[in-house]
């Protein structure tokens, strides 16, 4: 395997921003949208095929790029994700211009952004320069921004709209705050370069103001919590998540989300490096809790089906932004599971809620109804999607919430109390909602789909599996990045 | 360097980076679109003298370039785009805000002096040019967040973000040896956002024949069902 990454002329960490990168010129030239769709496909595999041979390579680290355990186990995620979800989006986008909803030259735009966005997110996740990160999630953000508003209908427009001057204050504020951290850094590293590499950084964090540190947090929790959803800063993720195609709704929801809390979790282990600084774990904690509560109760009264899930993934963001913030070995275990299981769960949801838009015609979720008569292999995906996202055994997403509740409890037993009315109260939205969508009678029209049902159940088996039996390397694996996390 | 030189170089950074404060707050009370137009690159050239003082202050010579670059984009390109558009939609004698001009005047000076009570008790060990371009900076930041909730027309949102963005590079800038990287970051990211927000107002007017955002409130997902 080694002698094997030897041959290859770049390191894998190089190929997975290079081979989306080249990918977008060429689809921008490529006019047919079915080769387009399948050099889509293409690149993203060979995209995965670099972000698991990340896996045999070197942990080393560059003033610009970094491979540790922590971002190598993102960028899996990240590559494997998008893989499926391009080959999702093949079928789903087919159907979108058989039916006229996309015009052939859209589709093109949208293919390159749809590579221009995984380069961003990748570069956000393997950069070890704060600017870089900076630079690959404003990019991921302008990337999906021209896709939420792709349809060019009204809502559309405004949440794209919505999005974009929500996410660029987001994102202007974090940029303040990287260059506060920079500032603080330059006294202790000195100036240039490498006052901006976050080795660096969280090497010397013990020695760095920790007054001006801790504002430069407080910028770059405003900043990148925006783009993670967390409440209060989340109004642009429902809007996002109901008005573009649904393969973004399953990006958004399943990568840019994570993307942008690894941004913060990267500078909570620089501030909680710092003896002085704010105490991040209860910031992340509150806002967790917030997010949480708020979204779960948010859920009771959405009538859009795309929203409902939209809702749902700010409660998911809460619960991992409170497992990071409670910290501990078994915490950030949970919170590492927790953030894998809901990108892999939340992405068949919308794989699935994406072909039940079509064959429905509508995103009312009062117009769907008897999906089990109509469209039974649609309505299975649904119920076993719903059934894992609430949190019920054997899926993943029980695992991760019972070792965050037992790892809360003794430390914060009215906390966890919270924390368990949230995820109960969530769970009673999504089931009574998911009664009436799959079971009754079927109303309206219902139009028969070429269903791409192979990424949908195979992101619900590696939930199913997960939840069953964790592998021992895993399970090694995310115990040494907790102990990363502090 | 002699102790009368030095405060004479910080009180010339001082004068620019106030500079560009003040045109924000000027922003805040232009009532024609063409007049915030004018008024953003005039504080977009005010920006660049002041990243070229730095640049000499500093000794670095890649300053040179940012300043340059804000030049070229932000006072030239991009007002000269706006100016267009406004034309081609004939919206320039618009008026639109939220809230009147006196109150959004005393909101913008509240947020001055808070930026002052954050930033100086915190950066009290950094050099004193940094520390009042910081604050300054930070100032010029609310500002533009401020314009972009007070203003409901596209065009003068786009200002507000860009005159935030001002901001950003007033910090970039006052920091000091920060890395070229971030810089060409900062024009990029300026590029990337005028194209976006480009198509946007176009298909704004495209849909709805105005620029005025209230108009898409009413299409809100969660409430078309009552339409």
């Amino acid at each position: 395997m080694t002698s094997l990454l030897a041959a290859l002329p770049l390191a894998p960490v190089e190929l997975v921003l290079v081979i989306p990168a080249l990918a977008v010129p060429l689809l921008v030239v490529i006019p047919n949208y079915r080769a387009s769709a399948i050099v889509n496909v293409i690149a993203s595999g060979l995209t995965l095929a670099a972000g698991l041979a990340l896996l045999a390579a070197a942990r080393e680290r560059g003033d610009f790029l970094i491979v540790d355990d922590f971002n190598i186990f993102f960028v899996v995620l990240t590559t494997f994700i998008g893989f499926t979800t391009s080959v999702y989006s093949a079928t789903y986008i087919g159907h979108e211009i058989e039916t006229g909803h996309l015009t052939p030259a859209f589709v093109r735009f949208y293919h390159a952004m749809y590579q221009a966005m995984m380069a961003a997110m990748n570069l956000a996740l393997v950069a070890n320069n704060i600017g870089l990160m900076w630079v690959g999630v404003e990019g991921a953000t302008l990337a999906t921004v021209m896709m939420v508003g792709i349809y060019r209908t009204e809502a559309a427009i405004e949440a794209a709209w919505k999005y974009f001057i929500l996410g660029s204050v987001g994102i202007g504020l974090a940029f303040f705050g990287t260059i506060l951290v920079y500032m603080v850094a330059s006294s202790v590293v000195g100036t240039g370069v490498p006052a901006m590499a976050w080795d660096e950084i969280a090497k010397n964090a013990g020695a760095l103001d920790s007054k001006l540190l801790s504002l430069a947090f407080v910028f770059l929790l405003v900043g990148y919590g925006t783009k993670a959803g967390l409440a209060p800063f989340h109004a642009w993720l429902p809007d996002a998540h109901a008005e573009g195609p649904t393969p973004i709704s399953a990006v958004l929801s399943g990568l840019l989300l994570n993307v942008a809390l690894y941004a913060l979790l990267r500078f909570k282990m620089v501030v909680a490096g710092n003896l002085h600084a704010i105490d991040v774990g209860a910031i992340l904690m509150t806002l967790g809790l917030a997010s949480l509560v708020f979204a779960a109760l948010m859920l009771y009264r959405r009538r859009d089906i795309k929203r409902l899930f939209a809702y749902s993934s700010i409660e998911h963001m809460g619960i991992a932004a409170f497992a990071f913030g409670l910290g501990g070995p078994l915490a950030n275990f949970a919170g590492l599971l927790h953030m894998t299981m809901h990108s892999l769960i939340k992405s068949a949801i919308f794989f699935a809620v994406g072909h039940v838009v079509q064959a429905k015609g509508t995103q009312r979720i009062a117009d769907i109804s008897g999906l089990s008569v109509t469209h039974p292999m649609l309505a299975v995906g649904l119920a076993l999607g719903v059934i894992g996202i609430v949190g019920l055994p054997p899926f993943g997403v029980f695992t991760s919430e019972f070792l965050l509740v037992s790892a809360s409890v003794s430390r914060h037993p009215v906390l966890t109390v919270i924390l368990v009315a949230g995820v109960i109260l969530a769970l009673g939205a999504l089931v009574m909602r998911m009664q009436g969508l799959i079971f009754g009678a079927p109303t309206g029209k219902s139009d028969a789909v070429k269903a791409s049902a192979i990424p949908l159940f195979v992101h619900l088996a590696l939930a199913f599996a997960a939840g069953l039996w964790l592998p021992d390397p895993l399970v090694r694996w995310f115990r040494s990045v907790a102990a990363l996390l502090g | 360097m002699a102790a009368g030189t030095s405060t004479f170089l910080f009180d010339i950074a001082h004068l620019l980076a106030g500079g560009v404060l003040v045109l924000s707050l000027m922003l805040l009370v232009q009532d024609r679109l063409t007049a915030v137009i004018n008024v953003f690159a005039l504080q977009a050239v005010v920006l660049a003298l002041s990243v070229g003082w730095q640049s000499l202050v500093q000794g670095a010579p890649h300053l040179l370039v940012t300043a340059l670059i804000t030049l070229l984009a932000k006072a030239l390109i991009i007002p000269t785009a706006l100016h267009r558009i406004v034309r081609k939609l004939d919206v320039h004698r618009e008026i639109e805000r939220v809230i009147g001009g006196g109150p959004t005047m005393l909101a913008g000076l509240g947020l001055v002096a808070l930026s002052i009570l954050v930033v100086h008790p915190v950066v009290e060990t950094a050099d004193p040019v940094a520390r009042e371009d910081f604050a300054f900076a930070l100032a010029v930041v609310l500002l533009g967040l401020l314009m972009m909730i007070t203003r409901r027309n596209a065009v003068s949102q786009v200002v507000g973000f860009m005159s935030l963005e001002n901001g950003l590079i007033l910090a970039a800038t006052g920091a000091k040896g920060m890395p070229l990287v971030v810089e060409v970051s900062v024009a990029f990211s300026v590029l990337i956002a005028f194209i976006v927000f480009g198509v946007f107002v176009f298909r704004i007017r495209e849909r709805f024949d105005t620029v005025d955002v209230n108009v898409l409130e009413r299409f809100r997902g969660e409430q078309r069902e009552h339409l």
